[in-house]
């Protein structure tokens, strides 16, 4: 697409790109270089501020801040996706009574703060700051798995529930063995990207006072000294980024890899569908 | 229930800040994310990596981590706020921003290559190819994610609660630790204030993608 919008660059132009880039790599280059100097004035790169790194109890708190953030997320998808496989049949049921009351649920679900709702789980039922942290994020995200499934579950070709139903199927088998099989391989990209999202707001958890990664840099920082909350910060956002990095990875892959093999490739859902987080 | 009642000024004094914290950084990321979005689609090199860099990277942070550098690195490091408002700004628009960046690259990219092609082929240069003919349509395709970015965002603002801001969330916290036997209303209170924005907003969302983009 890109190279529609302009011409296969000729000499002059190359010539004003390459101006072009170099300038905008000075500007960029010139930015970056104000905020080290804003950082060296604070003594940032002082070696002794990065010492804390040579302290092996550091790491352990780090690790454990690493896998605290692993665990809640592991656990809330664990348990979200197949509620959301649940929340997604009650949605499209046939009867009303089970259709409507759910998608008030839902539309009540999405339109949360997931904060919020680990706040209220944290003091309205008094619980641990883990569990109240899983119970947020399922809440959210089952909802969203929900909507995820129920999009490719409308972006099949209507044959396949009637092709179901006319060879006798009654209409949760023909949801369980036709319909679900292909939606599920068809969403497989947004239900990953998904997985992002709550990986993401696993971090919400420093708020509602888990011991995940941000809130034992804050105990490190609170512990060592102001002076080394930078470093500690530095180095747990790049391990957030890294791990959040991985997946988003992963989802591409398998939108890639998946394109080969389900059948009609997979779908982007119509994209008022996908919340975004 | 009385509580929510009793304390109705703090709720709506809650309410208008979310909304205030919503509005400025939703402007704030749409004109920005806007630039990165042409910078992602422009003939200089430096432009494109960038922008592709600053989104990967904003995409794959966590907000609390974005807030956490605003409203307390960031004064560590000398540059102090009179008002944490302006972290939470800062924080939101950029995490917002990359969102919206994404949302219509996409959106140009949804632009049929005979709209582009016809438009070079009468001469436009890449700005007016960009500004007159694949931004306007573009726009309108990405009117309904846009919408679901700027619930997020309402949604998002919640963490400035936890940084010292005294929006919705902010008040939440503080009312619930002074109201310990009424925690369930006080929280349901602060949930119907942000379903008072995010649920008519899916709506609009909902009713834009049918009525005003265009069937491609």
């Amino acid at each position: 697409m890109t190279s529609v919008l302009y011409d296969v660059p000729g000499p002059k132009a190359r010539r004003v790109s390459l101006i072009g880039s170099i300038v905008g790599a000075v500007a960029i280059a010139g930015l970056l270089w104000w905020a080290v100097s804003i950082l060296a004035a604070q003594g940032i790169f002082e070696p002794e501020r990065w010492a804390v790194f040579q302290i092996p109890e550091v790491w352990v708190l780090i690790g454990n801040g690493i896998i605290a953030t692993l665990s809640a997320a592991a656990l809330a998808a664990v348990i979200a996706f197949p509620l959301g496989l649940v929340l997604c049949l009650m949605r499209i049921s046939d009867v009303a009574w089970i259709r409507i009351p759910t998608r008030i649920v839902l539309e009540f679900l999405r339109g949360m703060p997931v904060v919020l709702m680990m706040f209220f789980v944290l003091l309205v039922f008094a619980t641990a700051p883990f569990a109240a942290v899983v119970a947020g994020l399922v809440l959210y995200n089952s909802a969203i798995f929900a909507e995820i499934i129920r999009a490719g579950i409308q972006s099949l070709p209507k044959g396949q529930r009637e092709a179901g139903l006319a060879i006798g199927l009654t209409s949760f088998a023909s949801r369980r063995s036709i319909e679900l099989p292909q939606a599920i391989r068809r969403m497989l990209p947004s239900l990953v990207a998904q997985l992002v999202v709550l990986l993401k707001d696993t971090s919400l958890g420093y708020i509602v006072s888990y011991e995940e990664l941000l809130r034992k840099v804050q105990i490190m920082a609170d512990f060592l000294g102001p002076d080394y909350l930078f470093p500690v910060f530095f180095v747990a956002a790049a391990i957030y980024i890294a791990i959040n990095f991985s997946v988003s990875r992963l989802a591409i892959w398998i939108e890639k890899r998946g394109s080969k093999k389900a059948a009609g490739g997979v779908v982007h859902v119509p994209v008022a569908e996908i919340p975004v987080k | 229930m009385d509580v929510i009642i009793e304390n109705l000024p703090a709720y709506v004094d809650g309410f208008l800040r979310t909304l205030f914290l919503s509005v400025v950084s939703g402007i704030f990321a749409l004109i920005f994310g806007t630039l990165l979005a042409a910078a992602r689609v422009s003939p200089i090199a430096a432009l494109r990596g960038f922008s592709m860099t600053y989104v990967e990277i904003v995409r794959n942070t966590p907000l609390t981590i974005a807030f956490f550098f605003a409203a307390v690195v960031l004064p560590r490091l000398g540059v102090t706020f009179q008002q944490f408002e302006v972290a939470a700004i800062i924080a939101l628009s950029a995490y917002t921003s990359a969102f919206i960046a994404e949302a219509v690259r996409s959106g140009v990219n949804s632009v049929p290559v005979g709209q582009a092609e016809a438009a070079r082929s009468i001469g436009m240069k890449f700005s007016q190819v960009l500004t007159l003919i694949i931004l306007p349509q573009a726009l309108r395709t990405v009117i309904p994610p846009l919408i679901n970015i700027l619930i997020a965002l309402v949604k998002n603002s919640s963490v400035a609660g936890a940084f010292y801001v005294l929006e919705l969330f902010g008040y939440g916290r503080q009312l619930a630790n002074a109201h310990g036997d009424a925690v369930l209303w006080v929280l349901v209170g602060v949930a119907f204030f942000y379903l008072l924005i995010t649920v008519p907003l899916g709506y609009l969302a909902n009713l834009v993608e049918r009525k005003v983009a265009i069937a491609r």
